[in-house]
């Protein structure tokens, strides 16, 4: 019954997205024939949407729950279950594995993005009638797509019979309490770019690009972006300690997919702050709206539909590639012909100085552009190039060249913006506030370049930038009255300084990392960087699914107590899989990594060990960011309701 | 106009991925060495008594099938009785052990019989990779001035030995 029920919340949910689309449609059509309409029927039609939004949102999310609960009582009756699950998995893996498949994971974007919806027609209160109420019906068209997808193309709540006696098992690398947090986390990202979408399309529809529209979109897009920006840093080191390859980013197209809305989502954020406070850049912030949203779309359709191949690719299914293909062309090209036909009507905003924050603001979105060109070049080429007949894949090399000189320069730049005044500044002014962080590249620079042993350009310039960064990102809160420096200015400064703390750590890792392969016998001692690590024993472990073998290993590093690390080599029976969980040492300069591989007959002991200087700061750095952006959107959010509260109190007095 | 060139870029993108989905890829890798010169190469015997391999021997004139294996890869197994076939038909096959030992070795062709002609002893995969070949069991069929006519991936199977018999000596 559970499943039947989920099935059909589903369904009225679905009715509920088109019902939200028609009303709105009308709605709007009225609205904009005559904007001083105020009859009943108008009003009525339009009043209507706010409420099915919310119960559409609702019913979503009751199915998902519903879903969730079918997963936990382990109902293998249900196909869904049955092909991704088994009763002997820890609970959180039954209630994560939900939306470790396919049709789970889509309902949960449809799920987040019904509740998206719901949140916007209750809390969205400045905008324009006809801009929210287009807002909200392209909403419901975009669910629509999905809820038609899932419905006909994806059906999660799908019935087997004869039900199995168990279910065949999560997939192994996905058991982890990665799983509970990773996916959820960016498909936030992904909708509330879809939001910020929305917002947009309704924009154009209402014919209202302005400032009013970029500060009702402004804090979706930086809700969606700190999401993202959590989802990313939480997936690389996700991938860094559960497949034991070393590495913390492989330019894996699905690691792409969600890097590309990330890029454009961060220019978006940047251009829509010029729009919200300097009304400027009016048709380019909707673009890049647009181009975000596409981002993500292309990001789901890579990894659903099995083109590429990928850790995270589920199902290979031209069906659901051609679904998820024809929604593309229905929303992506419908909004960019809308975008072709209504841009003309945007008025130009206010212009400025090619040396200005707003000039800065322009550069960082061109570069910005560049790199997500490369990255979205890098992952389509090699299905290009299949079409030509040569086989080629495209990895690191071709992205770190390609990329990583743009990120560089836009690091320059990123130090720069926000020195400079709004609307009109001087290069000499600039290049004395560029003397401190200018200042702090040349000394890191020089430093590495005497003491630092050979490093190559890239990662030599990457920690001279990143000191750089780091002294320009505080520069604004020099002399200012730190208690009242606004919220906002502090999520920029330390959202910035994340950046610069990330980069550092990319640097040192890629310049300073030690890794030695060993097969080694008990009580050979190996050395990698500063530690000297001895094998004590190989034992074995029983987990709740899982068996293992753990190799006890005792690592130390000058006269300190000896560190005791077990990285296991696990074997799961349903499905069967052998995994390697990787042990790791934290330490306040870097992390001892440490892989357990196979075992001879002879009884060596295949042995990945890493040393690597300040790896952890990639995490912190992007943990920093994603703070940055939430201070940013609270010190936005305090701000708005002071100013509504005292407009209230205005018009009362 | 100008304002439909992003509708343009995104048709595109979408003609590329629309090519993708009703095509499906070929996972199989294919090496670029194909129709080349074979690369220059010599390797140790693995087995004493038995000669090791060299890109010298391909210029003989006679057609030979060069084949990458390993004792340890369970297709390899499979393959043996089908390389068996071919050289009681008269072929030559010269053999790269992958990362191999004597004494896998020895177990392995105890096993399954041994057809090669010469095993070489490749530690490093270093043969391996100059020829392009991304796994085991890989076959390649060369002519008699030493260039490389045909790439097998994966392991000879019944049905497909009448075919490679053919190609050899079509390569005459």
């Amino acid at each position: 019954m559970i499943a039947e029920a989920g099935l059909a919340a589903l369904w009225l949910a679905a009715a509920l997205a088109a019902m939200q689309f028609a009303l709105a449609a009308i709605g709007v059509r009225r609205v904009l024939a005559a904007p001083d309409d105020e009859s009943a029927l108008t009003n009525d039609l339009i009043g209507a949407v706010r409420p099915v939004a919310i119960v559409q949102g609702a019913l979503a999310a009751l199915a998902m729950a519903l879903l969730i609960a079918v997963f936990l009582r382990s109902d293998m009756s249900v196909l869904l279950v049955a092909e991704n699950s088994h009763s002997e998995k820890p609970w959180l893996y039954k209630f994560a594995g939900a939306w470790g498949n396919h049709e789970g994971s889509m309902l949960l974007w449809v799920t987040i993005l019904g509740l998206a919806g719901g949140a916007v027609a209750i809390f969205e209160r400045s905008l324009a009638r006809a801009t929210l109420t287009a807002t909200l019906g392209a909403q419901a068209l975009i669910a629509l797509g999905f809820y038609a997808f899932l419905l006909f193309a994806s059906n999660p709540f799908a019935r087997i019979d004869p039900a199995p006696a168990d279910g065949q098992g999560l997939n192994p690398l996905l058991q982890d309490p990665g799983l509970a947090f990773h996916p959820p986390t960016l498909y936030i990202g992904y909708v509330g770019i879809s939001v910020a979408f929305s917002f947009a399309v309704g924009a154009l529809v209402a014919r209202d690009v302005g400032p009013a529209f970029a500060r009702a979109m402004r804090p979706w897009v930086l809700g969606a972006w700190i999401f993202l920006t959590l989802g990313i840093t939480a997936g690389s080191y996700w991938a860094y300690y559960e497949l034991g390859w070393g590495g913390w980013w492989f330019w894996d197209p699905v690691e792409n997919a969600s890097l590309m809305p990330w890029l454009a989502a961060t220019a978006l954020l940047h251009s829509v702050t010029v729009l919200a406070t300097r009304d400027g850049l009016r048709a380019w912030t909707v673009m890049l709206a647009v181009v975000a949203f596409s981002m993500s779309m292309i990001g789901t359709f890579l990894v659903r539909s099995g083109i590429l191949t990928s850790v995270h690719a589920f199902a290979v299914d031209p069906t659901r590639g051609s679904f998820i293909l024809a929604l593309l062309v229905l929303y992506i090209g419908g909004a960019l012909a809308l975008f072709a036909t209504r841009v003309g009507t945007v008025r130009v905003g206010n212009t400025f100085d090619p040396v200005s924050r707003e000039g800065a603001l322009v550069a960082n979105n061109l570069l910005l552009s560049v790199i997500l060109g490369v990255v979205l070049i890098g992952t389509l080429y090699p299905i290009v190039a299949a079409g030509f007949g040569v086989q080629v894949s495209v990895g690191p090399p071709f992205f770190d060249k390609a990329a990583g000189p743009v990120a560089l320069a836009l690091v320059v730049v990123m130090a720069a913006g926000p020195l400079l005044r709004w609307r009109r500044d001087g290069w000499r002014a600039l290049a004395a506030r560029m003397v401190g962080p200018g200042g702090a590249f040349a000394v890191v620079l020089i430093a590495v370049l005497v003491f630092g042993g050979g490093v190559a350009l890239l990662p030599l310039l990457g920690l001279a930038l990143a000191a750089g960064l780091a002294v320009a990102s505080v520069a604004p809160l020099w002399g200012r009255n730190l208690l009242r420096t606004p919220l906002f200015t502090w999520g920029m400064v330390v959202a910035h300084l994340g950046i610069a703390v990330s980069l550092a750590g990319m640097a040192s890792e890629s310049a300073y990392t030690k890794q030695t392969l060993v097969a080694a016998r008990v009580g050979e001692p190996q050395q990698v960087g500063p530690y000297t690590v001895t094998l004590t024993g190989i034992s074995p472990v029983i987990g709740p699914n899982w068996s293992a073998l753990e190799a006890h290993l005792s690592a130390r590093r000058g006269d300190a107590p000896a560190i005791v690390l077990r990285p296991q080599s696990r074997f799961f029976t349903n499905p069967v899989t052998v995994t390697s969980e990787s042990a790791i040492a934290t330490r306040w300069d870097g992390q001892l990594y440490t892989v357990l591989g196979q075992i001879d007959a002879s009884g060596q002991v295949q042995l990945r060990l890493w040393w690597k200087p300040f790896v952890t700061l990639i995490w912190l750095g992007g943990a920093l960011v994603a703070l940055g952006g939430a201070l940013s959107l609270v010190g936005r959010l305090l701000r708005e309701r002071r100013a509504r509260q005292r407009a209230e109190a205005e018009a009362w007095s | 106009m100008k304002l439909w060139l992003p509708l343009l870029a995104f048709v595109a993108v979408l003609a590329i991925i629309a090519t993708a989905l009703y095509r499906p890829a070929d996972r199989t890798v294919y090496s670029a060495m194909v129709g080349k010169p074979l690369p220059a190469f010599q390797t140790p015997p693995l087995l004493p008594g038995k000669p090791g391999v060299a890109s010298a021997a391909f210029h003989d004139g006679k057609p030979k099938l060069l084949n990458i294996f390993a004792s340890w890869c369970v297709p390899c197994v499979a393959e043996a009785p089908q390389l068996m076939a071919l050289k009681a038909a008269g072929v030559t096959i010269e053999g790269v052990a992958i990362r191999d030992t004597p004494q896998a070795m020895r177990d392995f062709l105890a096993r399954g019989g041994d057809p090669y002609a010469a095993i070489g002893d490749d530690k490093a995969s270093a043969v391996q990779l100059g020829l392009g070949s991304s796994g085991v069991p890989e076959s390649f069929l060369i002519d008699g001035n030493g260039t490389i006519l045909l790439q097998h991936v994966g392991d000879i199977r019944a049905d497909e030995v009448p075919g490679i018999l053919a190609k050899l000596e079509a390569a005459k």
